[in-house]
């Protein structure tokens, strides 16, 4: 069951068309990245999702119930974390959480416990001071914990790992990690490191439509690594497979790249060390990255 | 209604915590004490400028201030008691789309129409409040100095006024359900005065302007019955009711 469907959306702002008959769904119990460059129209699909702005075109379901601008019921089943999240200053985590949960219709009990729960998961527990003096990291960490404190079949997260330094990442995609279980993270992002390391199923916005989706291993799949790489020891080395291989190139000081993807080029080369006692310290096929995918596509 | 009731929670916290509420506390008190202040000093002040009137020819003889010259203090004073306090509101609805704060509480799925009037509710409470701070402050000086039995009307020309002020903040959250700069509001609010103010000069309209309203303050010598002041009355609460209608369209469509 798709627990968000969009279906033929578009959406411009004056003459920008930002969203050109856009649709994609994502499965539930899946970690879903949305990629695209800054600017490509990610917030605004998302907005649109969340009924915080109006499509021209098409349709927005979210577990199967159909989305509608200003009065949104279907907000019920989404946790959202905006690419900014702000509080009122004023007030402190736990008096934050309280007031959404009692906009949510919790009940006093469950707000309790959820609130210590989820301010414990984001680390935020001990913090009793108002939101004021929150940096940004905190800040994100607890708009995670407000996103997921109705237990929301789906979490959308617009760029959570943005702004972030690498440790504040981290701790932000183990925490969508964890709680994948129990709610489908939908997230968009043009980090593609974090993708890689946490996302089941991808799809790439380029230009208002989607330019590439599916999962990991299926986009992976659709251009194979073609080529071989081998790192030496010493600069030497390389010169002397180069001697021997003339189709090699070098690509730095002791490294050197082949083309080949089977597996037999593959033993071919293990041969050719062997016999000329060369000794290597890496050899690798070369898998295709997500970044280069997400350049091909820009470039296309 | 606990949707309703956690949001007003927070906006009284709001106002607590900002300093708000202090602020506009101290400006009412102050509102209040200054008008019997001024009518006290009034004699002083005169016999103290005397001799310099009478060097251009004026004399003055003894100034016999009583109740009726503070309540004339108090309507001329109050309306600046609510500039002050329009200023001060003027982003209740705006610092939140500027901030973004309320994108949150929408995707909780708390109902737009709740979030105006829980605002609209608190700003009115707060102004009804400070009228009535003023009003008690200046009634109970005016008591003690001197006799507010010779003031006609006084309650209903406060009410008049109150009602008045009800009216503009209504205004500035018409506004602020359509602007997303508080002073595209405060002008707004400035033009709706500017507007009902000019209704006012004419003879054949003015009855029906709200701005009518602050002329009350002539009732307090005697005068013509508040029965003049009806259909003033009943244009502004209907005013009220239409920009609340506007307003919760406008702000369910809105782009917060």
């Amino acid at each position: 069951m798709d627990i968000l469907n969009i279906s033929h959306v578009s959406k411009s702002f004056g003459s920008n068309q930002v969203i050109d008959d856009l649709s994609f769904s994502v499965p539930e119990h899946s970690v879903f990245g949305f990629i695209g460059k800054n600017g490509a129209g990610k917030t605004t699909t998302m907005k649109m999702a969340l009924g915080l702005l109006k499509a021209d075109g098409g349709e927005i379901f979210v577990n199967g119930e159909k989305v509608r601008f200003g009065q949104n019921t279907t907000n019920r089943y989404i946790g959202y974390l905006p690419d900014v999240p702000e509080f009122y200053g004023f007030l402190t985590p736990g008096e934050y959480l309280k007031m959404c949960g009692e906009i949510t219709g919790m009940e006093k009990a469950q707000i309790q416990e959820r609130a210590k729960d989820l301010l414990a998961l984001v680390g935020l527990e001990s913090v009793n001071k108002r939101i004021r003096g929150f940096s940004r990291g905190m800040k994100q960490r607890l708009g995670i914990a407000q996103a997921l404190l109705n237990q929301p079949r789906l979490l959308i997260c617009d760029e959570p790992t943005s702004a972030l330094d690498p440790v504040g990442r981290k701790e932000i995609l183990d925490i969508l990690h964890a709680v994948k279980e129990h709610t489908t993270v939908l997230f968009s992002t043009h980090i593609l490191s974090d993708v890689e390391r946490i996302c089941d199923r991808i799809a790439f916005l380029h230009e208002g439509k989607i330019a590439l989706k599916g999962t990991i291993d299926e986009i992976k799949n659709i251009r194979k690594g073609d080529s071989i790489e081998i790192e030496f020891f010493r600069p030497e080395d390389a010169k002397r497979f180069l001697q021997i291989q003339e189709t090699a190139v070098q690509t730095e000081r002791t490294k050197v790249l082949l083309s080949g993807n089977r597996q037999t080029d593959m033993l071919a080369v293990m041969k050719l060390l062997a016999e000329n006692h060369i000794f290597i310290q890496r050899l690798e096929q070369l898998e295709p990255t997500l970044e280069e995918l997400f350049m091909e596509v820009v470039r296309k | 209604m606990r949707q309703y009731l956690a949001f007003t929670k927070k906006e009284w916290l709001e106002q607590i915590r900002t300093g708000k509420l202090l602020v506009l506390a101290i400006v009412f008190v102050l509102f209040g004490i200054m008008n019997p202040a001024l009518a006290k000093i009034t004699p002083w002040m005169m016999e103290m400028m005397s001799d310099q009137l009478a060097q251009t020819g004026m004399t003055v003889t003894a100034v016999e201030v009583d109740a009726l010259t503070s309540w004339t203090q108090f309507f001329k004073n109050m309306p600046l008691a609510l500039v002050v306090f329009l200023i001060m509101s003027a982003g209740i609805f705006t610092a939140e789309y500027q901030k973004g704060t309320l994108i949150n509480i929408v995707t909780k799925g708390m109902k737009r129409w709740k979030i105006y009037f829980s605002k609209m509710c608190v700003m009115e409470a707060v102004w009804t409040l400070g009228c009535l701070l003023s009003y008690s402050i200046t009634y109970g000086y005016n008591a003690y100095f001197w006799d507010n039995s010779i003031v006609h009307h006084i309650n209903f020309a406060v009410f008049a006024f109150w009602l008045f002020g009800f009216w503009l903040i209504f205004v500035l959250g018409l506004a602020s359900a359509f602007c997303n700069s508080s002073a595209v509001v405060m002008l707004i609010v400035a033009a709706a005065f500017g507007v009902s103010y000019l209704a006012s000069l004419f003879p054949a309209i003015k009855e029906y302007s709200p701005s009518y309203l602050l002329e009350s303050a002539g009732l307090l010598a005697g005068g013509e019955g508040t029965g003049a002041y009806m259909s003033a009355i009943l244009v502004t609460i209907g005013l009220i009711l239409v920009g609340n209608v506007l307003a919760v369209i406008g702000f369910d469509r809105k782009n917060i």
